[in-house]
């Protein structure tokens, strides 16, 4: 692998707090690697600020190894970035050129406001689990694991969407900041195991009355959500959700 | 001051006989005990949840933004439990054997054995809660082994263990959170406990967002804040881990443990530059199909693919043919150091040897050629089938490693080199995981309890998950047992005044420095000592020169370091601040720890005591005990030995060969 160094225009969102309107600054950055990370590039911008005296970009960032979903930007228009299956701390910056301009904004929903800079509150994901992303077994209550055998497909499909890391990507990548490929693979996780069966109507239920009432938009199947999550949750769990809140609303009525 | 509280009788009735016993709290009283729990990993989460279920008002604290993000979320390979289901052998005692043993003598028996007890159980609730394990085509569980052991018994999803399991433990919490049993603070970190009359009764916490300082009272507090290897600058350990929660209860009175003892993980993905802002894992399960190597010449310059064969020494294979690859994580990671120093190391930087898949990819190959019955096969199909077979078992740490490096490990041998990874030492507990400050507990990595001197693959979950869903509600509930006649005491008590008064009189000072320095290049230069000195080889000369280096490092902190922004506001700088200021103190500690243990256990290596094979010399005649520190003042500890009774186990020198 070729390694180089660039030097970078940064178009970077800064807003003081939710109050403030908030703007784009630009920046420089020279002597970057290729072999840093997009965020050990923002580490190398912060450093030159606070030697300057000014602030440093705030942005949300913690295990760096794309699995805690704590990172979050918007870059050249895309969330996390170019990389397909990728999070923003696993971007690389042989991803960019020397001379580029890159833009950097935070995640974009009504749903998500702006706590600082690139960071914004994403609680409401935490609202939507509360109302129902469980199963209700107290510790202590458990038969032997291997008393339950589950079909292996199920299994790893179940696996596949649990895989989510609750980054918010999805909401900031949908055109109607719809939050339905973050609630559908939770949905899926528990739906697709026996586990998950005694809740498995009012969870559905719950959960997207609260994902309503957090004010995310509705879903119009345009895929850009699937398109971008950094785990390649498939969309098809989003088709799963509907089938379960269509099941659970006809159970309910009876 | 420190009495470990092990229950009388044989080493396997202990557990059982404690429960049997323990003094209970009725719900109507568990409705007006509130307890504390600080961070929300595996430990505290499950803590937080079960303790929620029992009735107790619980408050959790994480600095994250949601309790989801916890660093265990990134643990990757698997977590024990004897279950025997693969019918190798295994049982609870040869699960508790392989763990004191992996700790080098150097763990407490009664601890070690109820973690085993309980392993199986973990097992069955996690699978209660929906965590989707992997499984065989029969639909049953599926496992594998890790290093240090001879039996298949680490349950594991994809490279995604830990993060499964959290999510299982943070479902558990949100579901608590709903019903009210639990308030959950986001985005909030603690910096002091208030102690009443001898016991630890709340904390002082800020608000991330806002600045603000806040009161909690607690009858109990729960520190479930994970390690501290981030003392180093570069580990594996996420950007916010941090020992500052530890440190605090530390300093008003919680005796600190082991201090020295830190693992280095054998496998991870070398330091490209000096950019670098931390180090990423590449599994310990992938050492089951793994091959390690360096080229058999010094200074070898071809591609790794064209080297041949016999050109190739498998070090580990040959040093150690009974473990091979599957050698304890201590062992594996001096062995990678010893070639690399000797001049064997390859890549750029020479730090780094091989982890190679070309065999294991033609023998799964292979396999598959014969699931189908097919014959006549080609080299290149057989190698296509094999790729799949590894894609299907390590593919997310392979698409980790290539976004990293940006080489393709299904091509290329992987580069790797070992890096901190997790910290054994930790605040000292009881066998109720109480600290030496009564109604303080520490769980999880926060504790020193279970690994001695060197904690094997895939415990770590185990013993997350066992504090918190297994031990402490019943070791909470024999302390709460005596507090409920003890009414919630109101914030403004002047302890909890004092307390405020100090945190806050702390961030002023930091904030009025106004030096020249950064946090971050300040931290950089601790961590520099630290892994220079006090990382995988320490000397007794080292490692005095590091306690002073130290000394002159925390007054340049003290009087130089920049802080940019203001206190009432979002100011990541500060908070940062205030975790590298404990970290340069705990720095200090681990170097008078290590320099007092005059020996090789485990983790811990002191180049002067070594078998002539390079091997840990251990010193059991003058070392077998549990170090536990003191602090007295800034600068100053005073050492208390808890001797470490083997009634079961006799130890023996750790042989892998």
């Amino acid at each position: 692998m070729e390694h180089y160094n660039m030097n970078l225009t940064l178009k970077i969102w800064r807003q003081k707090n939710k109050d403030d309107k908030g703007g784009f600054q630009s920046y420089q950055v020279k002597d970057i690697s290729s072999e840093m990370s997009f965020l050990e590039m923002l580490d190398v911008l912060n450093e030159q600020l606070i030697h300057s005296g000014q602030d440093p970009i705030a942005f949300d960032h913690d295990c760096r190894e794309g699995i805690c979903g704590m990172c979050s930007l918007y870059i050249n228009g895309k969330p996390h970035g170019e990389w397909k299956g990728n999070t923003t701390c696993q971007l690389h910056m042989r991803a960019f050129k020397d001379g580029e301009t890159v833009t950097i904004e935070p995640w974009r929903a009504k749903a998500f406001p702006v706590i600082k800079d690139l960071i914004v509150d994403r609680s409401p994901f935490d609202r939507i689990i509360q109302a129902g992303g469980y199963i209700s077994v107290n510790t202590g209550n458990a038969v032997d694991g291997n008393s339950l055998p589950i079909n292996k497909d199920k299994a790893d499909a179940s696996f596949a969407a649990a895989m989510c890391i609750g980054c918010g990507a999805c909401v900031a990548a949908c055109k109607n900041s719809s939050a339905m490929l973050f609630l559908s693979a939770k949905v899926a996780h528990l739906a697709l195991l026996p586990q998950g069966e005694p809740e498995r109507h009012s969870r559905v239920m719950n959960m997207v009355a609260q994902m309503d009432k957090e004010g995310f938009g509705a879903c119009t199947n345009t895929g850009a959500c699937e398109a971008t999550c950094p785990k390649e949750i498939s969309i098809a769990n989003i088709a799963r959700l509907n089938l379960e809140y269509l099941t659970a609303s006809i159970v309910a009525e009876k | 001051m420190i009495d470990a509280k092990i229950p009388a009788g044989p080493l396997d009735d202990k557990w059982t006989d404690y429960k049997g016993h323990c003094k209970l709290v009725n719900p109507a009283n568990k409705r007006k005990l509130e307890v504390i729990v600080i961070g929300t990993g595996l430990a505290g989460a499950s803590a937080a949840a079960s303790l929620g279920e029992l009735g107790y008002k619980v408050k959790a604290f994480c600095f994250q933004d949601s309790p989801r993000r916890a660093h265990s979320i990134a643990a990757q390979g698997g977590i024990n439990a004897a279950k025997n289901y693969q019918n190798d052998g295994d049982s609870v005692f040869r699960l508790f054997y392989d763990t004191i043993k992996g700790g080098d003598y150097r763990a407490r028996e009664s601890n070690v054995h109820r973690l085993a007890e309980v392993s199986a159980n973990i097992i069955d609730q996690c699978v209660a809660q929906g965590v989707p394990f992997a499984r065989e085509y029969g639909g049953l569980l599926s496992n594998r082994s890790f290093g240090g052991t001879q039996v298949q018994r680490t349950f594991y999803a994809a490279g995604q263990t830990g993060q499964q399991l959290l999510i299982g433990a943070y479902q558990a919490l949100e579901r608590q959170v709903a019903l009210g049993n639990v308030k959950m603070y986001n985005r909030h970190e603690m910096l002091d406990i208030v102690n009443i009359d001898g016991k630890t009764r709340g904390i002082i916490a800020r608000d991330l967002v806002s600045g603000k300082l806040e009161r909690h009272f607690g009858h109990a507090v729960l520190l479930c804040s994970g390690g501290y290897g981030n003392v180093f600058y570069l580990s594996t350990n996420a950007m916010g881990s941090n020992v500052t929660a530890a440190w605090k209860a530390h300093k008003k009175g919680a005796a600190f443990a082991n201090p020295c003892f830190t693992q280095i993980h054998p496998t991870c993905i070398p330091v490209s530059g000096d950019h670098q802002s931390k180090l990423t894992l590449m599994s310990e399960s992938l050492r089951n199909d793994g091959r390690i190597w360096v080229p058999k010449k010094q200074g070898e310059t071809r591609k790794a693919v064209d080297i041949p064969e016999e050109e190739r020494d498998y070090y580990l294979e040959r040093r150690y043919p009974a473990f091979g690859n599957l050698v304890p994580r201590d062992v594996a990671s001096r062995a990678a150091k010893e070639r690399c120093d000797a001049g064997f190391g390859v890549g750029t930087s020479k730090q780094a040897v091989y982890l190679d898949f070309a065999e294991a990819i033609v023998r799964y190959g292979k396999i598959e050629v014969g699931k189908e019955g097919r014959e006549n096969v080609s080299e290149e199909d057989i190698i296509v089938l094999g790729k799949e077979v590894v894609k299907e078992k390590y593919g997310n740490l392979f698409d980790m490693y290539e976004k990293i490096t940006g080489e393709n490990p299904y091509e290329l041998p992987m580069r790797i080199y070992p890096a901190v990874h997790y910290t054994m030492g930790g605040l000292w507990v009881d066998y109720e995981l109480q600290t030496s400050v009564k109604g303080l507990y520490a769980l999880g990595e926060a504790n020193f309890s279970d690994h001695g001197a060197n904690r094997l693959g895939a415990s770590a979950l185990m013993q997350g998950l066992a504090d918190g869903y297994f031990v402490i509600p019943y070791t909470l509930g024999n302390y709460l047992a005596d507090e409920i006649y003890s009414k919630a005491i109101p914030t403004d008590h002047p302890a909890f005044v004092e307390a405020e008064k100090e945190v806050s009189d702390r961030i002023n000072t930091l904030m009025n420095i106004k030096g020249s320095q950064s946090v971050e290049s300040l931290h950089k230069r601790l961590g520099k000592i630290m892994w220079d000195k006090c990382g995988m080889a320490r000397n007794a000369e080292g490692l005095k020169q590091a306690i002073e280096e130290i000394k002159a490092l925390k007054k340049e902190f003290w009087s130089d370091v920049k802080i940019p922004g203001i206190i009432n506001e979002y100011n990541p700088e500060l908070d940062k601040a205030n975790r590298v200021a404990d970290f340069i103190e705990l720095g200090e500690l681990m170097c008078i720890d290590a320099l007092n243990r005059n020996e090789s256990c485990g983790g811990h290596f002191r180049e002067e005591y070594q078998t002539p094979e390079g091997e840990a010399l251990r010193d059991d005649a003058n070392y077998m005990y549990v170090a536990a520190w003191e602090f007295k003042s800034e600068g100053n500890w005073e050492l208390h030995k808890e001797p470490l009774k083997y009634e079961v186990i006799k130890p023996t020198q750790r042989n892998y060969k």
